[in-house]
């Protein structure tokens, strides 16, 4: 009887686990991302793609403020790369001895520049509408890369009779289908090195694996910790067993 | 008590004045600990590691975090990616708080199903439910410092419970909020007190630990040790066992933190609070969502606390509700089949509170509220009366070393009356 409230219990759990998952509305499309699993890493070559796809496309409007310049060291980026991608924005910094503000060109230590100085001209220039920042964007919707990549090649026509608004767009892995945000990716919008197609479905892969890394670039540093701890304590945990065993024998429990 | 001779001198010294080492051997060492104890009694030692680990980890993470509306979501942001391996103490915190509230969940549904609650040991269970109690507090207060959306919402929801209290509702959640809103104060002084009731809950524990240790720990037999034939020292074999317990524990525990440490997370919390934007659903921690859908099966806001703070007062009273004789479920066919059908039932709670208040659910979750309470309030004393309960066996040693057999023996002279 035990083992059938056991697996009464199991197949509640599960059923509240679909219960929940259904709540997000739509079903994501499911891809095999390379940070996935008990060993995934990120693909610098992805990742770095994802990067020219954000800045030339996403950072327009999207902020990433947690990442700092100096931070791209982690992908491959050489420090005079960064150097340089710093300094092409110009940051307000002072006071200075006379006592006034000034403009400077971006060092590695500045984050990345956000598109818009407050939330209100944010709102003004999208429509009322306010493009979230993307550092945190893949650990903070439900369903994490599936979604970013999802939104990000869910664009088609509305149904029929389907209600949009002026400045509104149909998008079919969208909560609720309506976005405020126009499509962002176009065949070919991003200049790639030889080889690699820059088709919507690619960039927007290679821009969510960017993302993936700036939510969490610790991913891999977490990952190969675990491995090792948890192998560590299979082992250590085999051994107390043994030891229980040994203290135990003869023992009458 | 034998007092132990220590070989070392300067332990002898200090032992001779001071006797910390006679009261460890005592308590640590040679204290006497049924023989026939299940791994079912290795969470009480784990609810004691887990607690030192939520306090280092946490004292830590009080080095980097900072606590204000502004700065708290950054710096927490901060500790995951600048402090040096700030990702591992964190997700060992956050976790953590999850894994505490496994441990003690199973240790308390031990105790239900043993019987430990029972004389002489209702005030050691008492103690455990007053844990519990500052356990959700402190978890309640600690979701709100790193003041993502579902820190900030769950604290609005929650404080808000406070409103339904008759004439002085208002005025008590302003008090609590230090304002007319869930806002910096708020924070604050949930930030003080977060620090503040880990360490009431380490005086409570030691008092747990000391009541615990008049009568030593129940049995899965659930009758009382009566010599040294029932009863093992407690080093080296059960801190042998725990340890291996505890082995098969951090297994778990690894596999969460480095493998899916977001996994008891609300994705909204990755998300800066925002006052003006409400999430879709406000859910709060797992572990408070079947006390969540006892709150919410009552249309009547004023209703719902009340019968959300009973549901934890019922188990105070708990010991003077189950009147039966007998402690272990093992020899009470009835109450057996009604404990695993409450451990459904909060389980089914635990459903019904993840999901919005809507269509069936809400059905589910007034029948299990009612099936919560119909259990301890109506059943546990009905069957205490009612229930024909197996023969006991005459001691602990007996079935153990006679090879499993429960049949009546005579009493041996070496067993005390």
């Amino acid at each position: 009887m035990r083992w059938s409230i056991f697996g009464g219990v199991a197949a509640l759990l599960m059923a509240a686990g679909t219960a929940l998952a259904a709540e997000s509305e739509v079903e994501l499309p499911e891809r095999h991302w390379s940070f996935d699993g008990l060993f995934g890493t990120f693909e610098r070559e992805d990742v770095r793609r994802g990067y020219e796809v954000y800045r030339n496309v996403c950072a327009g409007c999207h902020g990433l403020t947690l990442i700092r310049y100096r931070e791209l060291a982690a992908l491959g980026y050489s420090e005079d790369e960064i150097k340089a991608l710093a300094a092409e924005q110009t940051y307000t910094d002072g006071p200075n001895d006379q006592g006034e503000m000034f403009e400077r060109p971006g060092l590695p230590s500045d984050p990345f520049k956000a598109p818009f100085p407050n939330e209100q001209a944010a709102r003004v220039a999208n429509n009322g509408a306010l493009p979230p920042d993307l550092s945190l964007l893949v650990e903070a919707r439900a369903g994490g890369a599936n979604h970013v990549y999802g939104v990000l090649i869910g664009y088609e026509e509305p149904p029929a009779d389907f209600p949009l608004k002026e400045g509104q767009y149909y998008n079919k892995y969208f909560p609720g289908h309506v976005i405020a945000m126009p499509p962002p990716l176009s065949d070919g919008a991003v200049a790639y090195p030889e080889g690699v197609e820059a088709t919507v479905p690619q960039m927007a892969a290679d821009v969510t694996s960017f993302l993936a890394w700036a939510a969490e670039p610790t991913l891999e540093a977490r990952k190969r910790m675990g491995v090792k701890s948890v192998l560590f304590l299979i082992v250590f945990t085999g051994l107390l067993y043994a030891v229980k065993r040994k203290i135990w024998l003869g023992v009458k429990h | 008590m034998s007092a132990p001779v220590f070989r070392n001198p300067v332990v002898r010294w200090i032992d001779y004045r001071l006797p910390v080492f006679t009261f460890l051997n005592h308590e640590l060492n040679e204290y006497p600990t049924p023989r026939n104890l299940s791994y079912w009694w290795n969470f009480g030692s784990l609810a004691g590691i887990m607690l030192v680990t939520m306090i280092v980890t946490g004292i830590v993470l009080a080095m980097h975090y900072t606590p204000h509306t502004d700065y708290a979501f950054e710096s927490v942001e901060r500790i995951m990616r600048d402090v040096n391996y700030g990702w591992l103490i964190r997700y060992l915190h956050m976790n953590g708080a999850s894994m505490f509230f496994i441990i003690t969940f199973i240790h308390m549904f031990r105790g239900l199903y043993y019987g430990s609650y029972k004389a002489p040991r209702e005030l050691l269970w008492i103690l455990g439910v007053v844990i519990l109690l500052i356990m959700m507090a402190t978890a309640f207060m600690g979701y709100v410092l790193p003041w993502g959306q579902m820190s900030f919402w769950g604290a609005t929801v929650i404080t808000n419970l406070f409103s339904a209290i008759p004439f002085v509702g208002e005025n008590v959640v302003s008090w609590l909020w230090g304002g007319f809103a869930v806002d910096n104060p708020t924070l604050n002084r949930f930030y003080s007190l977060h620090y503040l009731l880990p360490f009431v809950l380490v005086g409570v524990v030691v008092l747990h630990l000391i009541a615990l240790h008049r009568f030593g720990s129940n049995n899965p037999l659930g009758i009382d040790t009566k010599g040294p034939q029932d009863t093992l020292p407690f080093h080296p074999y059960y801190t042998a066992k725990d340890m291996f317990g505890l082995g098969v524990f951090l297994i778990f525990y690894a596999l969460v933190v480095f493998f899916a440490p977001n996994l008891f997370g609300e994705p909204d919390n990755y998300t800066p609070a925002n006052p003006l934007a409400t999430p879709a659903h406000i859910v709060p921690e797992w572990y408070f969502l079947p006390f969540y859908a006892i709150l919410r099966a009552v249309p009547n806001k004023l209703g719902g606390v009340v019968l959300m703070f009973a549901a934890i007062f019922v188990l105070f009273i708990l010991p003077w509700l189950d009147r039966s004789p007998v402690r272990s479920a093992r020899f009470r066919p009835i109450y057996k089949i009604f404990f695993w059908i409450l451990v459904v039932d909060c389980v089914v709670l635990g459903v019904v509170g993840a999901n919005p208040p809507e269509g069936t659910w809400v059905v589910i979750g007034r029948i299990a509220t009612i099936w919560y309470f119909l259990h301890f309030i109506v059943l546990l004393p009905l069957l205490s009366r009612l229930e024909r309960p197996r023969p006991l066996p005459v001691s602990i040693s007996q079935p153990v070393l006679s090879g499993g057999g429960y049949a009546p023996a005579p009493a041996r002279a070496m067993d005390k009356a």
